[in-house]
């Protein structure tokens, strides 16, 4: 058991689902206390080769070798005795437990007839801390924590259940930026102990942290080599197929009309307190203005509320005029906002539901889809069939679910449905989170688009390069008010990194 | 993974949990000591022998299907409707008091007003349930069920006493049953005590599914019911269609009661209800909640139903072993549903039978 794990290697893996071919001859190689980035777009096979190691799918075609021995994983709790240990992109913890409660859940060491050996847990928690460093607290309950307190639950979890190789599935998918810095260093120093396969699509993390890439596009193995010989839009080249550039907004003022004006706004938050604090905050036609923040600050909860989806305590958001605070989502709608979500899983789209009917959720009662009330099929299918071209949507169809749709591609969905509905202000919330740079692209492209029609835009993000290349005017959030208003060029990172900490303001001196 | 495989793979699993099924309930016949085949036989297959055993079987799915396309309704608007036995009374009890109260009135008149009055009454049962869990969130778990008394008590004292047959009052006897309804309101029959009201029924599924996948408010409800939150996103009344749904769920429930009236018992007595109003969710799960599986369903039940009353004479078995297998029948479906969510089963199930089956095609 105590045996390291010097080497992996897949070898020639092939995978089929009807219509896909998930794993096209892959094969890949781990050497003792190397990183292996395994990079592409969303969709491209990434997690279903981790899938076929962790041995949750069986492959159809190839072998597998630990330390030159062939293996064969009949299930996930083989993996995890050949020491192969996976933390996935949403985390499996208890929130109502502890850390080492949630721990002692996996590790059957300390199951002893008739009572649960916590003690024992506990003093293996703290080894793997120590020696990994990995600062977590035994005792503190996991909805305590961060999100980024959590991953590292995660990883104290896989390790203490005896992982001597870790997976990581997109692990910086949900962190902050700090969080995502603090998490490239840990696993930096922990390489000397293990070895790490690491999937990615942001490419400067993965040009921080491994030592080998490996590209996959379309389930095959489209480029292997050094990390060190590439540069990140090299990578993102081979991974996306095209040169990607990033669009910038580097056109000229519109002077539009106020679309949006919020003043003295206040909301509460789920558990609350104001979570918008007397926020003002304007937006013109043909412009648009970033929200920049730490996310949690109330760009969710003034989000919901300029839509209809959550009371407003005080204070007046006028829309073009007509004050628009607390009435219905459905109002809100037909005075022309388009809304992207930040939960599109779940709120952005019915999951269970089929494309094409997603990209009318919206309009089931609108002439285009219905008439009298009868929904029009020919409509709604050709409607669906022009939107998955336009928007480039990679499905088998569109009577397929959109919840089984990968998270790039659902949302594309969701932007396709709100920008073809021609709103007349548009809400996007955190758009590219977790997208791969090829659909980044191709959202920014769109946003400026519907920018240079004249729509205001109002983008909540948390990412600075999209702030900076995409907003006319920056307005940094702070504990639920603007703390400042930059414009286009002003800003820099470093000064919106300050802003957004809260930090060198005369306001804070007010607070 | 091939999709005749897939295809393969889901009957086979749902020809495994009907041989579940029948292996359990054989379990509980073989402990009450009955012979197993006859049993079945009885139950299954004899009700199915002859034309009057038909029809009877048919009665009993009349009210099953109409129901369980209510139920369906609810459930897939996100509403759990197990209300329907009390809703059911009450329109037994609206149609009868339209009955009794305006006896003269020509046919054409009386039997769609009666049938509407029925109709009124249950949604009117549904919607209390409804908009209690569209304005405060109450659980219509607790609330259906909860009405269901009440509405069996209500439905006892009117039978007893404002509705009581005056012939029964005289008598002394006291029998709790209303007057015979006049000939009026009733729906006539086919062959034995088969009536008109099937064609309700399955005229009813049709409009069902019409409604549900065809029309924007169908869209709708099941846009709520699938995922609230992504449907109030899209501008949604969600409570409003939730309390809509339990309405309707309420006037299926209630429309049942009423042509069960009209058709076959044409005087209300105790026990029309007849657990209709909890099978017909079991109909509703095993229908797969839509109309064209809910008829199949609705029938198979019935044959249950019937059966099950042949038992205790046949084979001496009680006819509560029908209770048993409808326990069972739901434990299985949900169980199956699990299994056919399971990618990663189906991913292993196809890689044995690649291994076993596909290697030695190839040599």
């Amino acid at each position: 058991m105590e045996d390291k794990i010097k080497s992996l290697k897949m070898e020639h893996i092939t995978k089929r689902f009807p219509g896909v071919l998930a794993s096209d001859d892959i094969s890949l190689n781990v050497e003792e206390g190397e990183i292996l980035a395994l990079v592409g777009e969303n969709g491209a096979g990434k997690t279903t080769l981790m899938n076929i190691l962790m041995g949750i799918y069986q492959q159809d075609e190839g072998r597998i070798f630990i330390n030159g021995k062939e293996v064969r994983f009949r299930g996930p709790e083989d993996a995890f005795k050949a020491g192969l240990g996976m933390v996935h992109q949403q985390y499996m913890l208890v929130p109502n437990m502890t850390v080492t409660e949630n721990v002692a859940l996996g590790y059957k060491k300390a199951w002893k007839p008739f009572r649960l050996d916590l003690e024992m847990v506990r003093e293996r928690v703290e080894e793997i801390s120590s020696r990994y460093g990995l600062a977590v607290n035994p005792d503190a309950y996991i909805w305590q924590l961060s999100v980024g307190e959590q991953q590292r639950v995660e990883l104290v979890k896989t390790l203490c259940l005896g992982a001597k190789f870790l997976i990581l599935d997109e692990p910086t998918s949900a962190l902050t930026p700090q969080e995502t810095d603090e998490l490239i260093d840990l696993l930096k120093k922990m390489k000397r102990e293990l070895s790490i396969i690491f999937i990615s699509h942001k490419l400067n993390e993965v040009k921080a942290l491994s030592d080998k890439v490996v590209i996959l596009r379309h389930g095959a193995v489209v480029f292997s080599g050094n990390t060190s010989d590439y540069s990140p839009s090299e990578i993102a080249a081979l991974m996306t197929g095209h040169e990607i550039v990033l669009p910038e907004n580097r056109e000229p003022d519109m002077h539009g009309d106020v679309a949006l004006a919020i003043s003295d706004l206040y909301v509460r938050s789920d558990r609350g307190f104001f979570a918008v604090n007397g926020l003002n905050l304007e937006v013109r036609e043909g412009e648009i203005v970033g929200l920049a923040g730490v996310s949690g600050n109330g760009q969710k909860e003034l989000a919901e509320a300029i839509n209809g989806l959550r009371p407003i305590e005080k204070g007046k958001i006028e829309f073009f005029g007509e004050d628009i605070a607390n009435k219905t989502p459905y109002y809100v709608i037909e005075h022309g906002m388009g809304y992207i979500p930040e939960e599109r899983n779940i709120e952005g789209i019915v999951p269970s539901f089929q494309i094409k009917e997603n990209f009318i959720l919206k309009d089931s009662d609108d002439e285009k889809f219905a008439r009298h009330r009868f929904l029009k099929k020919k409509e709604i299918n050709s409607n669906a069939e022009i939107l998955r071209q336009n928007f480039d949507i990679r499905c088998p169809g569109t009577n397929t679910a959109a919840g089984a749709l990968s998270g790039g591609n659902i949302q594309k969905v969701i932007l396709a449905r709100e920008i073809t509905r021609a709103p007349k202000f548009l809400i996007a919330v955190y758009p590219t989170r977790g997208l791969d740079m090829g659909a980044i692209e191709f959202i920014h492209q769109e946003l400026l688009k519907k920018r240079r029609e004249g729509i205001g835009i109002l983008l909540v993000s948390e990412e600075l390069d999209e702030i900076m290349n995409l907003s006319d005017r920056i307005a940094v959030i702070y504990k639920g008010a603007i703390q400042s208003i930059l414009h286009h060029g002003e800003a820099t990172k470093k000064s919106l990194g300050i802003l957004m900490a809260g930090l060198g303001n005369e306001e804070e001196k007010n607070d | 993974m091939t999709r005749n495989f897939k295809i393969a793979y889901k009957v086979v699993i749902i020809l495994l949990a009907i041989l579940a099924t029948i292996l359990l309930s054989s379990v509980i016949l073989l402990i009450l000591g009955a012979d197993v085949w006859r049993t079945f036989y009885t139950i299954v297959i004899t009700p199915l022998t002859r034309v009057g055993h038909l029809t009877e079987v048919c009665v009993r799915a009349v009210p099953l299907c109409i129901i369980a396309l209510g139920v369906a309704i609810a459930y897939r608007s996100g509403i759990v409707n197990i209300g329907a036995e009390g809703q059911m009374a009450m329109g037994i009890l609206g149609f009868t008091t339209v009955a009794l109260t305006l006896p003269d009135l020509p046919k054409p008149v009386l039997l769609p007003f009666a049938l509407f009055a029925a109709v009124v009454s249950g949604g009117l049962w549904g919607f209390i349930p409804g908009i209690l869990k569209a304005k405060l969130q109450v659980s219509e778990l607790l609330s259906t069920v909860m009405l269901n008394y009440i509405a069996a008590q209500f439905y006892s004292f009117c039978l007893r006493v404002p509705m009581l047959d005056p012939v029964e009052a005289l008598s002394g006897a006291g029998t709790p049953q209303s007057a015979r309804l006049t000939t009026n309101i009733e729906i006539g029959r086919i062959t034995g005590r088969l009536h008109y009201g099937i064609f309700i029924a399955l005229v009813l599924a049709v409009l069902v599914y019409l409604f549900l996948w065809k029309t924007s408010f169908g869209y709708k409800m099941r846009a709520s019911g699938a995922e609230r939150r992504a449907a109030r996103y899209g501008g949604i009344n969600v409570p409003s269609y939730i309390t809509l749904a339990m309405v309707i769920s309420g006037a299926f429930a209630g429309l049942a009661g009423g042509v069960e009236l009209a058709a076959v018992h044409r005087r209300a007595i105790e026990g029309i209800t007849n657990n209709y109003g909890f099978s017909a969710v079991v109909v509703a799960l095993f229908g797969m909640l839509h109309p064209f599986g809910i008829i199949p369903a609705s029938f198979f039940f019935a044959l249950l139903i019937y059966g099950s009353t042949l038992t205790p004479r046949a084979v001496g078995v009680p006819a509560n072993i029908v209770d048993v297998m409808q326990g069972l029948i739901i434990i299985v479906i949900v169980t199956v549903q699990m299994i056919l969510q399971n990618s990663y089963l189906e991913d292993k199930v196809w890689h044995w039978y690649s291994v076993r089956f596909k290697k030695e095609e190839e040599k």
